[in-house]
């Protein structure tokens, strides 16, 4: 059987340093399943989140290669296996351990948004009614499995650490998705306007990395190509 | 004495998916306080990858539909073991669940009219999936937890619960550590909601993530409490099977609602050559007809690929048997064939089952729009767990109350598809309320520190084992989940489950061997190794009540016993920890179910 070899990070906030694993790869494997392969044959205790392992509850992003990825998401087919896959935790959030970081900025930030306020009811029996085309026009901002890999690419974030004047592009879509809701009557834009671009418009406009890697992305526009180097906008942050 | 923070909360809820929110939701709605601890982030749960719907009788696209037929449905569907005062409240109450869900934000697929739009699913008569697209689950679960946040609970997040806190046989708050320090918590709580989900990680084919490990079940058993119907675990009939990493993946049954057929490697349409005796009234005979019915012609009868999920799998397990499987040992579910019926199929199946679509081709280099798929069953639910109080949602041991996945009663001998969203919602909410009544009308609870200290012991005592040949954590786990596929799986006898019994005897030695390295921050091999004893105890409950079945129902299946035996359909099979320490196993009679009801399932059959 072929083998593989993966360079992962390990250690935490203290300090760490990177540890090549070699281990058999099989076809149809994705870096998830390398990990735990080698979580059980030599590394029992490396730190690595993971639910669904479908790409569904975004809960493993890391960089694989550099790049900001789902692992559950990430065929060894589609990388270079000459040379060992470089396994890193996501760079714009504190480290916990080996590829997990400390998320709950995210959460601290959601909690922050105003929630859904309905319009009333428009039948006697307390129900709404909606076209299902107002339905689809949200769907790409709801479909956002909360990977956090935006945030991650974003350098707003991640370079500038711009953490309490900037929301990053998951709560601008997150905004986005309540403002379009069809039975939304909340008004979240002054707040927005007011503290959550106005310190990193200007960093916001630099930036050159585009849109989300996960596979349910933040905004249609940025499907394509993300980070690929060119010097357009995202334009995620600003829809 | 151990060191640990200690958080007081009226109400602690244990699980984070659809459930646990909910109750906690309500909990906090009636003005207690309410903590909520989650295994993984919060919004992660296993609800997050729900597919297909949430069965209620809304009555949006067929008005023929209303809570009789559901009730009638989920009956049938569970084959009449089912606890039928829950089948009942379920089914009268989940409209209205979901109608303040969408007062709470989520946004489903409409009808013409403006309605929330329902689709077919096996075992339900009538379209009743309130859905969206495919990923119903994740709209259901940030809707829940956005409403939850800022409704204002505290969120432990990525925190294991190990034991319950028990003082005078009343459960009085938990003991667990935060992941990523190992730090120790105590809970003090007045009434506690388990809400931990399922037991798949105890198969090796299964849709279930690494945190299905029983934990609930198994800390109700410890503290006294009854696990009930333990012997129907679902196995779905379509997960991935190709390639092998991604065994087990759930297909969702919303392909085979959108039209798609199973077939096997001579092109056959097989489920059309065994239909059960209770399904022939409501089945179709020909592929036209069932084609019909997934079209909306309500004078169409469904197609036998919308059977019940346990007969579904074993058929498909059938024809692997028999030699007319595909080439990696699983049957094709095609979606694509409806080109040849309807227009635009190729952007209709992208629009209605999204996440499928980019599942295969991310996954296995496979368009559904233009290729079959092979699927194959996976271990997906488990019917049985904690046996609560229809109403109240309490176990047989006060302050302790459960919701979900973890209890048993409303589905019964199996579940039907979209039932588990409604059961979410509709017994979530009815834990919530009746735990913190339970909290306002209790006293606080004593908690005792040798208990806790004894926590504290059991939890760090496998970083003290230091037996060098011994297998690690995930060897074992691995070997468990081995077994349980092979001797206690879809199809079972009694020789086979003796030996699992013996089985499971050696891997709880083993399991008492295995070291851990390392530290306590998030170190997963220690996680594991504290996950084992939970998997241990779901299985041999599994088993030793299976054993106990001598019949097939539902999702259990006996070549031994390959009928149903209308005796055993006057009991349910319960186990509980006896004083010696064993699982006592016993049959506890189902109590006759009213007059009106019984009328109703006659009117419906």
């Amino acid at each position: 059987m072929a083998t593989a070899t993966f360079r992962v990070r390990r250690g935490d906030a203290q300090g760490g340093r990177f540890v090549d694993y070699t281990t058999e790869v099989a076809e149809g494997m994705v870096v998830l399943d390398a990990v735990h392969r080698i979580q059980a044959e030599k590394a029992p205790d490396l730190a690595v989140r993971w639910n669904c392992k479908a790409g569904k509850c975004g809960s493993c992003s890391a960089e694989v290669n550099g790049m900001p990825k789902l692992m559950c998401m990430s065929r060894l087919s589609d990388l270079p296996l000459d040379k060992p896959v470089v396994l890193e935790p996501m760079k714009a959030f504190p480290l916990v351990k080996d590829l997990v970081t400390d998320v709950s900025w995210n959460y601290a930030v959601k909690k922050a948004i105003k929630p859904f306020k309905p319009r009333p009811p428009d039948a006697p029996d307390g129900t709404w009614r909606m076209a299902q085309s107002d339905v689809d026009r949200v769907q790409e901002f709801r479909k956002c499995i909360e990977c956090f890999l935006c945030q991650d690419v974003c350098h707003v974030l991640r370079d500038h650490r711009l953490y309490d004047g900037f929301i990053g592009p998951r709560f601008l879509v997150h905004v986005a998705a309540l403002e379009m809701h069809p039975l939304d009557v909340e008004d979240r834009l002054p707040a927005l306007r007011g503290s959550a671009t106005a310190t990193s418009r200007s960093a916001a406009r630099r930036c050159a990395r585009r849109g989300s890697p996960s596979p349910t992305t933040p905004s249609s526009r940025s499907r394509n190509g993300w980070w690929t180097g060119s010097t357009t906008p995202c334009g995620s942050c600003f829809g | 004495m151990a060191d640990y923070e200690t958080h007081r909360h009226d109400v602690l809820v244990i699980g984070a998916g659809g459930a646990g929110l909910r109750a906690a939701i309500e909990a906090s709605a009636s003005g207690v306080s309410v903590g909520l601890v989650c295994k993984s982030l919060l919004g992660k749960a296993h609800t997050v990858m729900a597919e297909g719907g949430i069965a209620a009788a809304l009555a949006n696209v067929d008005d023929r539909d209303d809570w009789r037929v559901h009730f009638a449905d989920t009956m049938r569907g569970g084959q009449y073991v089912n606890n039928w005062r829950m089948a009942e409240l379920h089914a009268k109450e989940a409209p209205a669940r979901v109608r303040e869900l969408e007062a709470w934000g989520a946004v489903f697929d409409r009808t013409p009219d403006g309605r929330i739009l329902q689709r077919n699913f096996g075992g339900h008569r009538y379209p009743r999936l309130a859905h969206v697209g495919d990923r119903t689950g994740l709209e259901m679960i940030r809707t829940l937890q956005d409403r939850g946040v800022h409704q204002g609970m505290d969120v432990h997040m990525e925190c294991t619960v190990t034991s319950l806190l028990v003082d005078d046989g009343r459960v009085v708050g938990a003991f667990g550590f935060d992941r990523p320090r190992g730090r120790f918590k105590v809970f003090e709580a007045r009434a506690v909601v388990l809400a931990t989900g399922g037991i798949g990680r105890a198969y090796k084919i299964t849709s279930n993530s690494w945190e299905y490990t029983g934990d609930g079940h198994a800390l109700a058993y410890e503290a006294g409490a009854d696990l009930m119907d333990m012997e129907f675990v679902q196995f779905h009939p379509t997960g991935m099977i190709w390639p092998p990493s991604v065994q087990g993946i759930l297909v969702t049954e919303s392909v085979r609602g959108e039209g798609g057929i199973l077939t096997n490697k001579d092109g056959r349409r097989f489920m059309f050559e065994d239909i059960p005796e209770a399904y022939k009234g409501q089945t179709a005979d020909n592929e036209e007809e069932g084609w019909r019915y997934t079209q909306g012609d309500k004078a169409a009868r469904r197609p036998p690929e919308l059977l019940t999920r346990d007969h579904v799998s074993r058929c498909i397990v059938r024809e692997i048997k028999e030699g007319r499987g595909s080439p990696h040992g699983g049957v094709y579910l095609d979606i694509s064939w409806i080109k040849k019926r309807l227009p635009n199929a190729e952007e209709h199946i992208k629009r209605k089952l999204p996440s499928m679509y980019h599942q295969f081709k991310q996954l296995a280099d496979i368009d559904i729009t233009r290729d079959p798929m092979e699927v194959g069953p996976t271990t997906h639910y488990v019917m049985g767990g904690v046996r609560v109080d229809a109403e109240t949602q309490m176990s047989t041991v006060p302050g302790l109350f459960a919701a979900g996945e973890c209890a048993a009663g409303i589905n019964g001998a199996n579940r039907l598809g979209g039932n588990s969203l409604s059961d979410l919602l509709v017994f979530g909410r009815r834990a919530g309320e009746h735990a913190a009544r339970f909290a306002r009308e209790s006293g606080p609870g004593r908690i005792d520190p040798a208990r806790v200290d004894a926590a504290a012991r059991q939890a760090v005592e496998p970083f003290e084992r230091r037996d060098g040949h011994a297998d690690g954590p995930y060897r074992v786990q691995h070997d468990l989940q081995e077994m349980m596929q092979d001797l206690v799986g879809i199809v079972r006898n009694e020789s086979e489950m003796r030996r699992a019994l013996e089985g499971l005897q050696t891997l709880g030695e083993r399991s008492r061997r295995v070291p851990v390295d390392g530290n306590r921050e998030y170190n997963p091999g220690w996680h594991t190794a504290l996950d084992l004893p939970n998997l241990l105890t779901a299985s041999e409950a599994v088993t030793r009540s299976a054993l106990e079945r001598k019949e097939s129902r539902g999702a259990h299946f006996r070549e031994d016993f390959p009928d149903k035996d209308p005796a055993a359909a006057r009991f349910n099979v319960v186990v509980r920890k006896a004083a010696e320490g064993e699982m006592r196993v016993e049959r506890v009679p189902i109590p006759e179910m009213p007059g009106e009801l019984r009328q109703v399932i006659e009117e419906m059959k």
